[in-house]
């Protein structure tokens, strides 16, 4: 017997039907593609620390990075759960979906979380652990809860949280904070307020939707175009300050500059704000995502370049 | 709250094939990743050696 044949006389509680998840659901949950690019960062943060890092404990660090970053991304579905149903982005994810319950949601990434911060700190260092803690804390809380719902600078206070990888992977590597990573904490941080505003540009009605205050939504497309210029103003000049600062070589120098020229040729397009102002915030937004990565691949590079032929660049 | 026939109460709820596949298939993934963390500490406790004990208060 079946539990449709059961269906007429058994009444189960709310949440204690039998799970349809699948693992692929929980993998969903995850984000991915976020944990890809988080992973990516605090790889290039780790490998650019100075000093060496066995390399298990640098794949244990990196392994509970992107567990934490897991289960930020779960945490974070588990309480959206009702504003993804209303925008059509997200409301293929597992919990609008109706293929996961929001309890299989919390309980499984509290369950990452512990895991994550708890291995790190024993296998790794107390303080990556602390900021691997600090970040999910901030991104679950301070950005889901609080900031997402009530501010249209949701994504700029919040992106310290997405900033904090790279910097979790030097303390795993080094036990300690510096000039370097901050640099690579404040690229990031100044990288995403253009990058999100890019993509609600053109998502807009998906946030109104959905109630959420993105800067469009709150202060029209005119002041977001405004404040994504300025921001990638200060992101630009940031993106070549390793190259100027001598953490760098010019190998990483002239791919910074020109990558920060065409970040901010792109944005003077949004700001233009003419016909056909949706495929600019679109071909921004897909080049804010290749202008991260080059800057960190660069940064490898330059280090990898410096490191076998004893001079940097 | 959950109300049931005398049947049911001696079967219980009982799994369509699919829910039972699903539930193997995430049995599976936590049997995996748990002998992971396994090997993991194990892994690490080689590498570090006596140091492993060695933690500051």
């Amino acid at each position: 017997m079946s539990l449709a044949d059961q269906s007429e006389s058994l009444t189960l509680p709310l949440g204690a039907e039998p799970s349809m998840a699948s693992v692929g659901d929980y993998i969903a949950l995850m984000k991915p593609r976020v944990m890809s690019l988080v992973v990516f960062t605090a790889f290039v943060g780790l490998m650019l620390a100075p000093g060496p890092v066995h390399p298990v404990i640098g794949f244990t660090a990196l392994l509970c990075i992107s567990v934490g970053a897991g289960a930020a991304g779960t945490l974070n579905m588990w309480y959206d759960g009702d504003i993804d149903a209303k925008m059509t982005r997200t409301a293929g994810r597992p919990i609008p979906a109706g293929r996961l319950q929001r309890g299989e949601a919390l309980g499984f990434g509290i369950t990452l979380a512990a895991f994550s911060i708890v291995v790190l700190g024993l296998l790794v260092n107390e303080l990556a652990a602390a900021l691997l803690a600090f970040t999910i804390f901030f991104y679950v809380v301070i950005y889901t809860m609080w900031l997402k719902r009530c501010t249209p600078q949701n994504i700029v206070i919040g992106g310290a949280a997405g900033a904090l990888p790279p910097v979790i992977g030097w303390v795993s590597a080094t036990g300690g904070v510096s000039l370097e990573s901050i640099l690579l904490f404040l690229i990031i941080f100044f990288w995403t307020p253009p990058h999100f505003w890019a993509l609600s540009l053109y998502r807009s009605d998906d946030y109104a939707r959905a109630g959420i205050p993105m800067l469009p939504v709150v202060a029209g497309e005119r002041e977001t175009r405004r404040q994504i210029l300025i921001y990638t103003l200060i992101l630009a000049p940031l993106g070549v300050a390793p190259w100027l600062l001598g953490f760098a070589g010019p190998v990483y120098g002239i791919a910074s500059v020109g990558a920060g020229v065409v970040m901010t040729i792109l944005a003077l397009r949004v700001h233009a704000g003419c016909s056909g102002s949706a495929a600019a915030s679109k071909q921004l937004f897909a080049f804010s995502i290749l202008y991260l990565f080059l800057l960190f691949t660069f940064l490898l590079v330059d280090r990898t370049w410096s490191d076998h032929f004893g001079f940097a660049g | 709250m959950l109300t049931m026939s005398e049947s049911h109460n001696e079967k219980g709820i009982v799994l369509t094939p699919e829910q039972q596949r699903r539930r193997r298939a995430r049995s599976l993934a936590i049997a995996i990743a748990l002998g992971a963390l396994a090997l993991l500490f194990y892994v690490v406790t080689m590498v570090k050696g006596p140091g492993v004990l060695q933690r500051p208060l």
